[in-house]
């Protein structure tokens, strides 16, 4: 007999809440990611989407409810032990190392993955696997050619394209991508789009994006946002014809 | 009894000489992002010319104070104008070298010109003698340090919240960028809060210069704890300013009187924990 | 399958953890590499060696040199590396001073379990001002630096009995070396004990940075919202750092009081601390080397300069501070280098 086993709950969002002083950005979201999910995370502008994914990450802790990831309660857990539990992140304001080659930022994210960052004396071009892994790495996004560059000489594009690959670097269960396409012009995306095309398919990624096109061709569930509370959840289908968000946001 | 209230009276006075020097540098810090470590260099520059016109010139104090500020002024503008304003966009530790280097040419340069010695500034009669407030006797030069801080406090809140210029300078701390686009002359701005600091900080070394003596080291040896001030009260923040000198110096000054063996633990003990407690500045969260 | 590899030429040095090297290699060789850690020692330890051949007048000078180089060189991990500026490195030189020294007056001269003392005790109040101080940032971390610094100054001003208060500590001399050499007149010992222990610090200074653990503390200090993003445990790396700095700082305040058979309330001095960053912003942070540059040159100037008048002195050294910030030593080197080397 053949078992349909449900993918696995990897992201669980209860009630979420934050408040500024009077400034209530966060209100009850709640909402839950599984394995191969690929989630948009949609709203205007300062519906409070980079806050709510602030939130989940550990950057900002929340006024009210709980973070539940792959089954452990985050919500007191700093930064560091949520991306040892399996999270990971891009930043919407791209945040590298700017005079760290390429490539010794991508070895950094894999020391840290491996636990090695404690390590004080043997060398870090001692760790030919993981510079052999970083390189593959380069070279899967294209980047192979700029190993040595320094990351703020490469084109905005290709910085947005590193800040995927250490996300992916960590081998995460859960992918938080905060407006990966942000500032780059329509036509240098391709290899983003490639990129994300690519990510594995246990997966479970949330994505903040205001490009509609993208998010219809990759999201297979919605979350519209709005003034920091759910206003719709669904499929893109049901979105689509919500005639509450086509008012407030899809423009009729 | 009568300790208490000298610790007070004095405690109150060494706070305001504090916080009239550090009140220019908390602006500069706070507005331009700007470390002058040059600072405490008006403070004695702003010293030495009092002292030079009451005791070689022999101009009557009341004329030479206001010759020697505006003398401070003057110096504080012209250096921000052709030398300080090419580092503000600099990293800070350049900006910390550059300007420890310039105390160290302008402590070269007083003793130079004034040799190493203390200088005296020759007070009138009036401030020479006490003052009888009927239950107490005080130092008339006290009152007049107290009297000045208070004046000098709100003068600068006055101007702040009052005045176009306080506008000017709220919105250029606050966001330069938008305030230039909005036509405030922030230039302008930055050169003159500048200069007033640069006065403010000569007239406390004239106010000071009976507990913190004029010679040549004094533009470094006093730094610290005008760093202190800015740093306990925040950056920018005139009133924080002034509580946290008023605050630090009783406590120096209390420590002095009943704990001299200890030198200034207290000082520095009260100052980490404020800071620890308070990091942005005693009046901001 | 990797692509070729572009060449590359020595990059100027600015925070650049490797040196990318001109390789037309076959194509498994990586575009970036670190310099070997023990080239520079080496050459430090030729470099320290001929000083002493060539000026045997002048050991003293030459010993404090090479002991305020290890000072500057730990303040380099700290500002250079981590970007943690301070100015409260004094403490950890002078308790490593004060430790070395009372150990020798009160328990054994021997100057080799003096220095384990002196790195101890710089280690141990790293560790523990470091578990209040790395909590904070910027401006406030660097002012709760001075407090700290200030307040170990006071408490050994008070404690006379153990520290001597404001006379400073002495009256303790220091065993032979190994048992073997007697620390002469001359300073000839003494010279080459600053010496060897420098050169063998230098060298762990030199792994320590080109580690894993170094890759992540020049994280720390260029995005540290990005190393949080990574799952960077932030205050338990720069915990570890603090307290390594420490060490080096100690044995750099226990080697100052075993060569001086004196140790003084300036060692924990604010201007002991003002003066070590001088020395490494003049020699250029965040490349080790450049602490030990600026130190001698610092050192040097200071010793010449001083001697003719005191106030003069501080004419040329404010001079030549204003003058590197518009003239960065970092480009005077490049500059030098491509002169000397045909360019590279």
């Amino acid at each position: 007999m053949s078992t349909v086993t449900t993918p696995e709950t990897l992201l669980d969002v209860q009630a979420l809440d934050k408040r500024f002083g009077g400034l209530h950005v966060t209100r009850d979201v709640s909402f839950a990611l599984r394995a191969g999910d690929r989630l948009a995370l949609i709203g205007p502008n300062g519906a409070g989407k980079t806050t709510l994914v602030n939130q989940i990450s550990g950057v900002l802790a929340p006024s009210a409810g709980e973070i539940w990831l792959r089954g452990e309660n985050v919500t007191r857990t700093s930064q560091a032990g949520r991306v040892r539990a399996g999270l990971a992140r891009t930043f919407q304001i791209t945040t590298l190392a700017p005079h760290f080659p390429v490539q010794r930022q991508i070895e950094l994210a894999l020391f840290e993955r491996e636990g090695l960052t404690g390590r004080l004396w043997r060398g870090m071009d001692g760790y030919p696997a993981l510079q052999a892994e970083a390189q593959d790495i380069l070279a899967r996004f294209g980047l192979l050619a700029h190993a040595a560059t320094p990351t703020q000489d490469l084109a905005y594009g290709e910085q947005r394209l590193i800040e995927m690959a250490l996300a992916l670097a960590l081998r995460p269960k859960v992918l938080l991508l905060d407006e990966p396409m942000a500032g780059v012009p329509k036509g240098d995306g391709a290899r983003l789009l490639a990129a994300l095309d690519a990510l594995p398919r246990d997966l479970a990624v949330l994505i903040i994006e205001h490009d509609m096109d993208l998010v219809f061709r990759f999201a297979t569930r919605i979350v519209v946002l709005a003034e920091g509370a759910v206003l719709a959840d669904g499929s893109p289908d049901a979105i689509r014809r919500d005639p509450l968000v086509r008012a407030a946001y899809l423009g009729g | 009894m009568n300790t208490l209230f000298n610790i007070l009276i004095d405690g109150l006075a060494y706070g305001m000489v504090l916080f009239v020097i550090a009140v220019g540098l908390s602006v500069t810090l706070g507005l331009m992002r700007f470390v002058n470590l040059s600072h405490g260099a008006f403070a004695m520059v702003g010293g030495y010319c009092a002292a030079w016109l009451t005791r070689e010139a022999l101009w009557s104090f009341w004329l030479a104070v206001p010759l020697a500020i505006a003398a401070t002024a003057l110096l504080g503008a012209l250096l921000e104008a052709l030398v300080l304003r090419h580092l503000y966009g600099r990293k800070e530790l350049d900006q910390v070298l550059f300007t420890i280097g310039l105390s160290f040419v302008l402590i070269a340069a007083t003793n130079a010109i004034a040799g190493p010695q203390v200088q005296l500034i020759t007070l009138p009669p009036l401030l020479a003698g006490s003052v009888d407030l009927g239950f107490r006797t005080l130092p008339a030069q006290r009152l007049l340090v107290i009297g000045a801080g208070l004046t000098v406090a709100a003068a600068a809140a006055w101007t702040v919240a009052r005045t176009r210029f306080g506008v000017w300078l709220r919105a250029a701390v606050d966001h330069s960028g938008t305030a230039s686009a909005l036509g405030i002359p922030i230039r302008t701005v930055q050169c003159a809060s500048f200069a007033a600091g640069a006065a403010l900080a000569g007239f406390g070394g004239i106010l000071g210069a009976e507990l913190m003596p004029l010679e040549p080291y004094y533009a470094l040896k006093y730094l610290v704890l005008v760093l202190v001030v800015v740093a306990v009260g925040g950056m920018g923040s005139i009133a924080g300013s002034l509580v946290a000198a008023v605050l630090l110096g009783t406590i120096e000054t209390a420590s002095r009187y009943l704990a001299s063996g200890w030198g200034s633990l207290f000082f520095f003990v009260a100052m980490a924990a404020l800071l620890a407690w308070r990091p942005n500045g005693l009046l901001k969260r | 399958m990797n692509s070729p590899l572009t060449s590359t030429v020595a990059a100027p040095a600015a925070a650049s953890v490797a040196a990318p090297v001109a390789t037309k290699a076959p194509a498994q060789r990586p575009a970036v590499r670190c310099a070997p850690p023990w080239r520079a020692p080496l050459l430090l330890l030729i470099a320290g060696l001929a000083a002493c051949a060539l000026f045997p007048e002048q050991l003293g000078l030459i010993t404090r040199i090479f002991i305020a180089g290890l000072f500057v060189l730990s303040l380099d991990l700290v500002v250079g590396v981590a970007g943690l500026a301070t100015l409260g490195h004094a403490a950890l030189f002078g308790l490593g001073a004060y430790a070395a020294g009372i150990f020798a007056l009160h328990v054994h001269a021997d100057p080799l379990l003096g220095l384990g003392v002196g790195i101890a005790a710089g280690a141990l109040t790293a560790l523990v001002s470091g578990a209040f101080l790395l909590r904070y940032q910027g401006f406030t971390f660097l002012m709760l630096t001075v407090a700290v610094s200030q307040i170990v100054l006071s408490l050994v001003q008070k404690a006379r009995d153990w520290t001597g208060g404001d006379d400073g500590l002495s009256g303790f001399a220091m065993a032979p070396l190994l048992g073997r050499f007697e620390f002469d007149l001359e300073g000839r010992v003494a010279a080459g004990y600053a010496l060897a222990v420098l050169v063998l610090m230098f060298y762990a200074a030199q792994r320590l940075v080109q580690s894993p653990f170094g890759l992540a503390l020049r994280g720390i200090h260029e995005n540290r919202a990005r190393m949080a993003a990574l799952g960077t445990p932030v205050f338990r790396r720069l915990w570890l750092l603090y307290t390594v700095a420490g060490a080096l700082a100690g044995a750099a305040g226990a080697l100052s009081a075993q060569t001086n058979a004196v140790v003084g309330t300036d060692s924990l001095s604010f201007a002991l601390s003002a003066e070590a960053l001088v020395m490494l912003i003049l020699g250029g942070a965040g490349q080790l080397s450049g602490a030990l540059v600026g130190a001698t040159v610092f050192t040097l100037l200071h010793h010449t300069a001083a001697s003719i008048n005191p106030y003069h002195w501080l004419f040329v050294v404010g001079g030549l501070l204003m003058l590197v910030v518009f003239v960065p030593p970092a480009r005077v080197w490049t500059w030098l280098r491509q002169r000397a080397g045909g360019g590279r």
